[in-house]
């Protein structure tokens, strides 16, 4: 399945691994702190009203 | 259309609401275009004559670099915007984007270098671009740095602008630093229009379809987390209120 790359395949599968490695952390990263600050937010919300 | 009806978004509330809607289908189209791109690229394109199968780095080398430009370009519009016109949410974008604009820069340095090793025989060289693009790199970090660093959000806001300001020097130079410099080893634009120096069809349609992946990928990230900014800074602003009561 994988093209033929011949002598350049450890750069070359390096190169995708490395950027895939590293966008899929950053978007794990975005949404997981998304994720945080909406349920403490949520929380200090429900907070206050429940405060008044 | 007005143009000042644009400052509606630098409303909270309309900001979160527009992007509710939005978000979604930019965030798909940008998984789809990556994917199309990078697997038409990976599996579906030839070698080429003088480089063999790295060509296929191109892919991801390029429209990283793009974006590592790009980013600290549209930091420096909304860090102007908070400058001018005290709007909470470009400064926040900006906030926003650095991240992303700093691990683009990272995957461009990486492929960069890991490409550089078997057509130059050598990782890294003190080349105009390479040394301007790691510039980049430090400035990105300096930037986030700063941002943690300044309990006040409006003075963290106002320093880390002028540091966009600084910043966008290495920004404009890892572009352009080919053209003030004519020496170094990292070529001129891979896209360039002069005549014997065009990329073949076969390679530049594929590399279309990832660059706009990723512009649409840091499209999609920083609303994410401009949206993330803006709900950290009312939670922060809440929890003040709070201290101040108890």
């Amino acid at each position: 399945m994988i093209p033929d790359l011949g002598k350049y395949a450890v750069p070359v599968l390096a190169s995708y691994g490395v950027s895939l490695v590293l966008l899929a952390g950053l978007v794990w990263a975005s949404l997981h702190r998304s994720a945080r600050v909406r349920r403490a937010l949520d929380e200090i919300e429900g907070r206050r009203k429940t405060d008044g | 259309m007005n143009i000042n009806a644009l400052w509606a978004y630098a409303n909270p509330k309309k900001f979160i609401e527009t992007t509710d809607r939005v978000l979604p289908a930019v965030a798909w189209i940008a998984a789809l275009m990556l994917a199309v791109g990078l697997v038409w690229g990976f599996f579906f394109t030839p070698d080429d004559f003088r480089q063999g199968a790295t060509v296929k780095i191109i892919y991801l080398h390029v429209p990283a670099a793009l974006m590592a430009i790009n980013a600290w370009l549209m930091m420096l519009v909304t860090s102007l915007i908070w400058i001018v016109r005290r709007h909470h949410v470009s400064a926040l974008a900006a906030r926003a984007a650095a991240p992303v604009g700093m691990v683009m820069t990272l995957i461009a340095l990486v492929t960069g270098a890991i490409w550089g090793q078997p057509m130059w025989g050598t990782w890294w060289a003190w080349d105009p671009r390479l040394t301007s693009f790691l510039i980049l790199f430090l400035f990105y970090l300096g930037y986030i740095a700063l941002w943690e660093a300044i309990e006040n959000d409006d003075t963290a806001a106002d320093l880390t602008a002028i540091l966009c300001l600084v910043g966008s020097v290495f920004a404009l130079l890892s572009r352009y630093a080919v053209n003030f410099w004519n020496q170094g080893l990292h070529q001129g634009a891979s896209l360039s229009i002069r005549p014997g120096e065009r990329m073949d069809m076969v390679f530049k349609l594929p590399l279309y379809v990832s660059m706009a992946g990723f512009v649409l990928l840091f499209v999609a990230l920083v609303l994410v987390r401009t949206r993330t900014e803006i709900r950290a800074r009312r939670m922060r602003a809440l929890l003040a209120r709070e201290r101040m009561r108890a």
